[in-house]
């Protein structure tokens, strides 16, 4: 009977029920579409970076990652790579890799990037340069001379395809290590500053200009969902000797991709509030004025008998439908306008160098966290029922020969 | 006038709590963008300044195509013929000039790429902060040739101190080999990663020797008195030097030309904010449109008998205007001096976001952040809720000019 009367006494002045539920409607919305922006925004933030060459875990020796130099190599990486094969779920891919600061010059141009020795083909299951070569080819595993750079640094070297870099760096033995190698392939990268950052050789040539033996700067490793990350970098913890190597996750390893994460996932639940907050005003007042306009009839009920507890479940129960049909048109249209852009997506590339300089995509894909739109919808029930107690309260408060005297 | 104006007020007055809610709806918006704005502006105004004072100042000549590839060989080669154009300019607060070469640097066990920066230590410290960065050891001094400063971050990779030498291998203008050693002076942190991980700086006299700069630097770095002079400046330099260049190879670039990435990202962040500014206060005027709807249609009976009585429409829908603009504008002043005030104090003590340095420190900002209040934070904001009310009010009053006195009148 309650959810009838409750039904009813809303649409007693449609136009008002509409106001207020659009108010409700575009809040939702809001909540749902903006939030699902910001998670896109953050969630390519973490495919951009684990891409570009960090991975899910890494392994390094124990050192490197405060100063990364070529005395901190593995000396010994066949011992781990054992131990990955055997421990590592089967899905999952790794790569080893050197890697050193270096200078790049040609006749007219040098400048300073990272070189980067890869197994072309391990490399090419764990991080984006397997898929990025527009230009030339990839790496043969044999090739000694040959390196693939970012089309930005082609540029800005003015050189193109089959000619010679020479890039000088630390060896081993510190003494300036100093090799020409030709350009074999060009690859392109979602940053300009990937593209000017990396340059890449085969392992078996890095090692040989460095002088580093079998020894390897990291592994990386990708796993078949980034969520295992934090158990399988534990289990490997576990059998990966802690004093002499590190296992890190990609958490770990981004820390300012993490450090964003968090901050949106505050903002999200700030936006939540603040939406919130201006259509609370609206729906206590909503209600309120209904409350009011029906003195007499509450007045009535209560000569009748009516419980003052039951008037305030009545009113409740009118704004629980109010919210919930408001509530639940947002959330559809949310999911609707996500659901469209989610091809297209959000397409930036006119503010490319804002981008670049935030770390953020060209393009911006809407990612629809469920948890999101179940916390949204909440707030809105929960903080809207609530503030709704104070008319409901209000209602239940007036006495019967009071509020039928009134005209 | 003056009946009109009583009758307004007390109008607004019949139901104080309704009236009350819709205003507080409206401080709440007002304040919120006006305390969003401010810092928004402030943290905007921090970025800029930083980077204006540790890397672009606010104009700089440079070789033109240099800004993009920073060849060792695109030089502004005669820098005194700039200058004697730059002293004739009063908005000009001061000026340097600097070169720069990508170099390996070595120290005994360790060996980066750096960017090497030749500075004038006398000019560059009236320019930049880059004196008062310096945390350990000393600044240059006036004769020092083969000395260096070092970034904090980059002396401890490399695990250099005051003190130790450093050798340094680059290419020079002409494409020779330029090396040569230099002793640590001082330790610098300016809070930006990068630059503390990647740069080092020398005096100009010496780096032009190793470089076989000939005199020639790579940029003329221009400080105005103010932000607000820059396009002043510019446009006078750009006058001056063509004058002189007549390859046209020299560019006048200002800070916006100059940093790109920062123009553009202030841009974004306030185009979003914006957005969701926006979408906030439709949220907030649906919430209130009810409360001028009530106001209307509760009263038509009333407004049957002022129509019979021979009220023209017109001055009736004037009537209801000036009802909800006067709700609106206590709630704006009201949230204007709010605003204010919450932001004032946080303008005053700043705000720590704890666990967000890192992420603030990339873009050159401090960790304590403080909100700016301005004529323009308070404007946009007020002036947003402003026009968006006025929207929403303009609705229910358009609905009075078709009432009809009789029909009006017998209304429930």
């Amino acid at each position: 009977m309650y959810l009838q009367l409750a039904w009813r006494n809303i649409w007693r002045n449609p136009r008002r029920t509409i106001v207020i539920m659009t108010a409700v409607v575009i809040g939702v919305w809001a909540m749902i579409f903006l939030g699902a922006l910001m998670r896109g925004v953050s969630a390519q933030m973490v495919k951009n970076g684990i891409a570009t060459l960090t991975g899910h875990i890494q392994i390094h020796q124990r050192g490197f990652r405060n100063d990364p130099v070529i005395e901190n190599s593995m000396h010994e990486p066949e011992m781990v790579e054992a131990l990955l094969a055997e421990y590592l779920p089967s899905d999952a891919r790794w790569s080893p890799r050197v890697r050193v600061d270096a200078i790049a010059n040609n006749a007219r141009h040098s400048g300073g990037l990272t070189l980067v020795g890869i197994d072309p083909e391990r490399e090419a299951g764990v991080s984006f340069i397997g898929q990025a070569v527009v230009k030339g080819e990839y790496l043969d595993a044999g090739d000694e001379y040959g390196i693939i750079v970012g089309q930005a640094l082609v540029d800005k070297f003015e050189t193109k395809l089959g000619r010679k870099l020479v890039f000088m760096s630390q060896d081993t033995e510190r003494d300036i290590a100093s090799r020409a190698f030709r350009i074999r392939g060009v690859f392109r990268a979602e940053m300009e500053a990937t593209e000017k950052q990396y340059a890449f050789i085969t392992k078996g040539a890095a090692q040989k200009m460095l002088k580093l033996g079998a020894g390897i700067s990291e592994i990386s490793i990708l796993l078949a969902d980034y969520e295992d990350a934090e158990s399988v970098a534990d289990n490997l913890k576990e059998v990966i000797p802690p004093d002499s190597y590190e296992v890190e996750t990609w958490r770990e390893l981004l820390p300012l991709v993490t450090a964003v994460l968090k901050m949106y996932d505050w903002f999200i639940y700030i936006w939540y509030l603040v939406i919130f907050i201006a259509m609370g005003f609206g729906i206590v007042n909503t209600i309120l004025m209904a409350v009011f306009e029906r003195i007499r009839e509450f007045g009535l009920f209560r000569a009748l008998g009516m419980k003052p507890l039951w008037i305030v479940k009545e009113v409740l129960t009118e704004s629980f439908f109010l919210l919930t049909l408001g509530m639940i048109i947002g959330s559809g249209l949310g999911l609707l306008s996500i659901h469209a852009l989610a091809d297209t997506g959000i397409d930036l590339s006119a503010l490319s160098e804002g981008l670049e300089f935030v770390g953020m995509s060209r393009v911006i894909y809407p990612v629809i966290i469920i948890r999101d739109i179940v916390v949204a919808n909440l707030v809105v029930l929960v903080l809207g029922i609530a503030v709704s107690a104070y008319p409901a309260i209000k209602a239940a408060r007036f006495t019967p020969v009071e509020a039928m005297a009134r005209t | 006038m003056s009946i009109e104006i009583k009758m307004v007020w007390r109008n607004i007055w019949r139901n104080p709590r309704r009236s009350i809610l819709t205003i507080l709806a409206i401080v709440f918006a007002t304040m919120l963008l006006v305390f969003m704005l401010s810092w928004q502006f402030g943290s905007y105004d921090t970025m800029i300044n930083t980077a204006v004072k540790v890397h672009t100042g606010h104009v700089q000549v440079q070789a033109e195509g240099y800004r993009d590839r920073m060849d060792i060989w695109l030089v502004v080669p005669d820098p005194d013929a700039v200058s004697r154009i730059l002293g004739d300019i009063p908005e000009i607060e001061a000026y340097t000039v600097r070169a720069n070469a990508f170099t390996l640097v070595s120290s005994e066990d360790r060996t980066y790429g750096v960017l090497l920066i030749g500075i004038d230590p006398e000019k560059e410290a009236k320019v930049s902060t880059l004196q008062k960065l310096i945390r350990r050891g000393e600044y240059l001094g006036e004769n020092d040739s083969n000395t260096a400063l070092v970034g904090e971050l980059l002396a401890e990779n490399l695990k250099a101190d005051i003190g130790d030498e450093l050798v340094i291998l680059g290419q020079g203008r002409d494409g020779s080999v330029a090396a040569s050693v230099l002793t640590v002076k001082g330790i610098f942190s300016s809070g930006e990663d990068t630059f503390d991980r990647r740069s080092i700086h020398m005096p100009l006299e010496y780096f032009q020797e190793v470089f076989s700069m000939r005199g020639a630097v790579h940029e003329v770095v221009v400080l105005g008195r103010s932000l607000d002079d820059v396009e002043t400046i510019k446009e006078k330099l750009e006058r001056g030097i063509r004058i002189v260049d007549d390859h046209k190879a020299m560019a006048v670039l200002d800070w916006m030309d100059l940093m790109p990435g920062l123009v553009q990202s202030i841009k974004m962040d306030l185009v979003s904010a914006l957005i969701m500014y926006a979408i906030l206060i439709i949220v907030v005027a649906f919430s209130i449109l009810n409360t001028f709807l009530m106001a209307i249609f509760e009263r038509t009976r009333e407004f049957g008998v002022l129509l019979a009585m021979g009220t023209t429409p017109g001055r009736l829908m004037r009537f209801l205007i000036f009802e909800s603009v006067t709700i609106t504008l206590i709630g704006i002043i009201m949230g204007i001096i709010f605003g204010s005030l919450v932001t004032w104090y946080f303008q005053v003590h700043g705000i720590v976001i704890s666990g967000a340095s890192e992420f603030l420190s990339q873009y050159g900002l401090p960790e304590r952040m403080y909100p700016k209040l301005s004529i323009l934070s308070i404007s946009v904001g007020a002036g947003i809720v402003l026009v968006i009310t006025l929207l929403t009010a303009l609705y229910p009053a358009l609905k009075v000019r078709r009432l009809k006195p009789v029909e009006a009148m017998t209304a429930a």
